[in-house]
C-alpha cells in the first residue's frame, strides 16, 4: 500500500463507504484480491472533457466516468468547454447530477468568463457554491490580461479556487496546427510557436503576484514555462501546474504522418521540451498529471491534419503511460507517480474525499495498480466512446486492476462493474 | 512505386529515370498525333479541392495522351457540398474500380490521408504549403533540357513566399538531390520558422546575388499575406525583392527566369521579364504535361517501352 504517508504491506478493511482499518490480516464478508499489487489512493484527474451537454456522440458522463474508473480514476474535474459551458449553474447543476450516478466522482470547472468568450465573468460565485473550485475557459486562453488580473482578483474571496488558465496567446497560436519548429517547417503546417504559451505563463505568474491570486497552469508543454513556475515557485508565488502524458511521451515527429489523431492543443513538442516537462515532473515544479482526455467522434479525426479538431484521449493509458515512460526508466519513484496522479492533484481540486491518505475514518476512494501486466493499445477496446487514441498499438506496463469508489467496487479484474 | 506524395518519394536514380522517361514522353507530345496507348483502360481521377488551372489540365492531357480514362472532380459540383467528408468520397470514387487519384488540397498531407484509405495510386497534385512534386519535376526537366543532365554545382535563388510554397518545399529537395545550389531569398516574415535540416543557404538580400545566378525562380506573392502583417505593402515587397526590368539588366546574360504560376505581373516579376528571352515560364508549362505523363506511367504502365 502506498499514499501520501509511506510504504507498508496492509489489507485494507472497508465498511459504509469508509475505511475501518488498515493492516496485516484483515479478513471481511467479501475480499478484493491485491496480492503482486500496489494499493493506492484513487487516481484524481484535473482535466477531463466529457463532452456532455453538446456532443455527445463523442462522449457523455457516463462513458466517460466508466472510462476513468477503469484507468484507476475515483474523482475527475469536467472542464467546462461544453455547449452550453459551465458558465450557468444550471448547466453545472445537471453535470453533477448525471456525475453522481456515474462510475467515478465528477467535479465540474466553472468557466471564468460568460461564454468562455474571455470578457465578461461568469457567475463564480454561484459555480463555487455548487462546488466547483477549478475557474477555467480551457480550449481558450484567458487573452486579456486585464480581464485575468480580475478573475484572479475574484477569486481570492472565494477560499480554495483555483484560476486554471489554458496558457496560449491566441495572436501567437491562432491559424497553427502543431509545434512550430523544425517539423511544422518541413511539412508546411502553420505552427503554435512554444513562445505561445510561455508569454502567458510569465505574464499570470506576474498577475499572480500583483493579485494574490491562485493560478494553476494547465497540460503546460514548453521547457521555457516549466522554467517560469519553477522560478514563480521559487519566489513563494501560488503558482501549480499539471502535465498531460502525451507531453512526456510524445513529439513533434509524429505528426509527419499527417494523422490528426496526433494533433492537440497545446501541440506535441520538441524532444528538449519533452525532457523538461520530466525533469519538471521529477522535481516537483510539476503538481500533477492531468490527461486532458479529449474525445472525437471517429469522422472528425477522418479529415486532413488542418481541418480536423485538436485532442487526444487519455484516461485509461495515463496510469499506463506514467509507469511506462516515468517509473520504469527511473525518471519518477512509484510513490512521486502516484503523487503527481493522486493526491497533489486533489489538494489543488480541494477533494477532501480523494488522494488519501488511506487510514481509519477516511472516504475509500481506492485503487489496485498491477505494475507488472503488459498490455497493448486497442482502441476498439476502449471504454471511451471515441476511438482517438494516439497509442494504437503500443505496449504499456501497468493497469488498474480493481477500482473502489466509496467502498463500492466499480472495476474489478479490469472489469467495469456495468 | 505506387504513389507520389513527396518528392522524397524518389531517390535520386529514380529522379533521373522519371526524368529521362519525361524526354521521351516529350518527343511524342511533339507529334502530329500526340498519344500513345500505353495506359488504355486505366482510369484516371482527378480530385481538386482547390481551383487550379494549369495543374488540373496539365494532369488531364497528360492522362488522356496516354489513353487512360479520365474523371474529372470538381468539388463546386459534388457531394462535398451536401457535406461528404474526404474519406467517404475518396472511397465512394475508389468503389467504382479507378486506378489513379491525383489530388489537389487546400490541407497538408490529404494526399498522404487518401493513401491510407484506399488502394489506388495517390498522386500529389499540391498539398497546401507542404508538397508538389510534379512540379518540382517538370522544374528539373526545364533545367535539364537548357543546361544539360549534369545540373550539379548549379546556382539556383528561390525568391519570394517560401514559407507558404509547397512549390519550395518541393523544389529545394529535388535540387538538393541533383546537386544544385539554392538560396532562399524572402523577407524574414516569408521564410519557414526553422530551416534545420534543409539544404539552402538563406539571405534577405537579392541585389547582392544576382550577377552569381544561374537559375532566378520567382514565388507567387500571394495579396491576403499583407493583411497577415507579413508584408507592409506590395509596392515595398516589388521595391526589395520584385525583379524588375532593373535587376533583371544585373543577371548574367544566360541566368534563366523561372515561375511555376500563377504570376503577379507587377508584383514578383515585371511584364517585361516574364515574356523576355531569359524567360522559360512557357516552357515549364508544356513540360508540366510530359512529367505527369511519365509519372502515371510509372505508377500504372506495366513497365513495357514508350510507344
Amino acid at each position: 500500500m502506498i499514499d501520501a504517508t509511506g510504504e507498508r504491506d496492509a489489507d485494507v478493511l472497508i465498511a459504509d463507504g469508509r475505511v475501518v482499518e488498515v493492516g496485516p490480516g484483515l479478513r471481511g464478508d467479501s475480499e478484493l484480491d491485491a496480492a503482486g499489487c500496489v494499493i493506492a489512493p484513487g487516481l484524481v484527474d484535473l482535466h477531463v472533457h466529457l463532452r456532455e451537454p453538446g456532443n455527445e456522440d463523442a462522449e457523455t458522463i457516463d462513458t466517460g466516468a466508466r472510462a476513468a474508473a477503469l484507468g484507476g480514476f475515483t474523482a475527475i474535474v469536467a472542464m467546462p468547454n461544453t455547449e452550453p459551458p459551465h458558465d450557468d449553474p444550471t448547466v453545472v447543476a445537471s453535470v453533477l447530477a448525471a456525475g453522481a450516478v456515474s462510475l467515478c466522482d465528477v467535479h465540474a470547472a466553472g468557466c471564468i468568463t460568460e461564454g468562455r468568450a474571455g470578457a465578461a465573468l461568469a457567475p463564480m460565485g454561484e459555480l463555487y457554491a455548487l462546488g466547483s473550485r477549478i475557474f477555467t475557459d480551457d480550449g481558450a486562453c484567458v487573452a486579456e490580461a486585464g480581464v485575468m488580473r480580475r478573475a484572479l482578483e475574484y477569486a481570492t474571496s472565494l477560499p480554495g479556487a483555483v484560476i486554471a488558465q489554458h496558457a496560449e496567446d491566441p495572436s501567437l497560436a491562432d491559424g497553427g496546427h502543431m509545434h512550430e519548429g523544425e517539423w511544422s517547417s518541413r511539412l508546411g503546417i502553420t505552427g503554435r510557436p512554444a513562445d505561445a504559451e510561455n508569454v502567458i505563463v510569465a505574464r499570470d505568474c506576474m498577475l499572480a503576484e500583483l493579485t494574490g491570486g491562485r493560478v494553476h497552469f494547465l497540460h503546460v508543454s514548453t521547457a521555457g514555462a516549466v522554467e517560469l513556475v519553477r522560478s514563480a515557485k521559487a519566489r513563494g508565488l501560488a503558482v501549480t501546474a499539471e502535465a498531460a502524458p502525451h507531453h512526456f511521451t510524445l513529439t513533434d515527429a509524429e505528426c509527419a504522418s499527417f494523422d490528426p489523431v496526433f494533433k492537440v492543443h497545446p501541440p506535441l513538442r520538441s524532444a528538449k521540451d519533452v525532457a523538461a516537462i520530466k525533469i519538471g515532473l521529477a522535481d516537483g515544479t510539476i503538481d500533477a498529471i492531468a490527461t486532458d482526455h479529449a474525445p472525437h467522434a471517429v469522422e472528425t479525426k477522418e479529415r486532413p491534419f488542418e481541418e480536423a479538431p485538436p485532442g487526444m484521449l487519455g484516461l485509461e493509458t495515463a496510469l499506463a503511460l506514467t509507469i511506462t515512460e516515468l517509473v520504469e526508466p527511473g525518471v519518477l519513484s512509484l510513490p512521486e507517480a502516484l503523487a503527481l496522479l493522486s493526491w497533489r492533484p486533489a489538494a489543488i481540486a480541494g477533494l477532501a474525499d480523494h488522494g488519501g491518505p488511506i487510514a481509519p475514518g477516511s472516504a475509500a476512494n481506492l485503487c489496485v495498480i498491477d505494475l507488472n501486466v503488459t498490455w497493448r493499445v486497442d482502441p476498439l477496446r476502449l471504454a471511451s466512446k471515441s476511438r482517438n487514441t494516439p497509442y494504437v498499438g503500443r505496449t504499456l506496463k501497468g493497469r488498474a486492476r480493481h477500482t473502489i469508489l466509496r467502498g463500492v467496487p466499480v472495476v474489478v479484474d479490469g472489469q467495469a462493474c456495468r | 512505386m505506387k504513389n507520389l506524395l513527396s518528392i522524397t518519394d524518389l531517390d535520386r536514380d529514380d529522379l533521373e529515370t522519371m526524368l529521362s522517361l519525361s524526354e521521351d514522353f516529350l518527343h511524342v507530345t511533339e507529334r502530329d498525333i500526340p498519344k500513345v496507348p500505353a495506359l488504355q483502360g486505366k482510369v484516371v481521377v482527378s480530385l481538386f479541392y482547390e481551383d487550379s488551372t494549369r495543374t488540373r489540365i496539365s494532369f488531364e492531357t497528360a492522362a488522356k495522351r496516354l489513353s487512360c480514362d479520365v474523371m474529372s472532380f470538381s468539388v463546386g459540383s459534388s457531394s462535398v457540398n451536401k457535406g461528404e467528408g474526404l474519406r467517404d468520397t475518396v472511397q465512394t470514387i475508389a468503389a467504382m474500380g479507378v486506378d489513379a487519384v491525383v489530388v489537389r488540397h487546400s490541407a497538408a498531407g490529404a494526399p498522404n490521408r487518401v493513401a491510407s484509405w484506399i488502394d489506388a495510386s495517390i498522386i500529389n497534385a499540391g498539398d497546401g504549403s507542404h508538397e508538389h512534386p510534379t512540379q518540382a519535376l517538370l522544374d528539373l526537366l526545364t533545367l535539364r533540357r537548357k543546361r544539360g543532365s549534369d545540373l550539379s554545382g548549379l546556382r539556383v535563388a528561390i525568391v519570394g513566399d517560401i514559407v507558404h510554397s509547397r512549390v519550395a518545399r518541393s523544389l529545394v529537395l529535388g535540387l538538393d538531390a541533383v546537386g544544385a545550389h539554392t538560396t532562399l531569398v524572402a523577407p524574414p516574415t516569408l521564410l519557414p520558422d526553422s530551416l534545420e535540416g534543409w539544404p539552402v543557404d538563406v539571405t534577405h538580400d537579392l541585389d547582392s546575388l544576382l550577377p552569381e545566378l544561374d537559375v532566378l525562380y520567382l514565388l507567387r506573392i500571394q495579396r491576403e499575406r499583407q493583411s497577415a502583417s507579413r508584408l507592409p505593402s506590395l509596392r515595398e515587397y516589388t521595391a526589395r525583392w520584385g525583379l524588375t526590368v532593373e535587376r533583371a539588366s544585373r543577371l548574367k546574360p544566360d541566368t534563366l527566369v523561372m515561375h511555376p504560376g500563377p504570376m503577379n505581373r507587377g508584383v514578383e516579376i515585371a511584364a517585361e521579364v516574364a515574356e523576355g528571352p531569359a524567360s522559360l515560364i512557357k516552357e515549364q508549362v508544356t513540360n508540366g504535361v510530359a512529367v505527369r505523363m511519365a509519372v502515371l506511367y510509372t505508377l500504372l504502365g506495366s513497365g513495357g517501352t514508350v510507344a
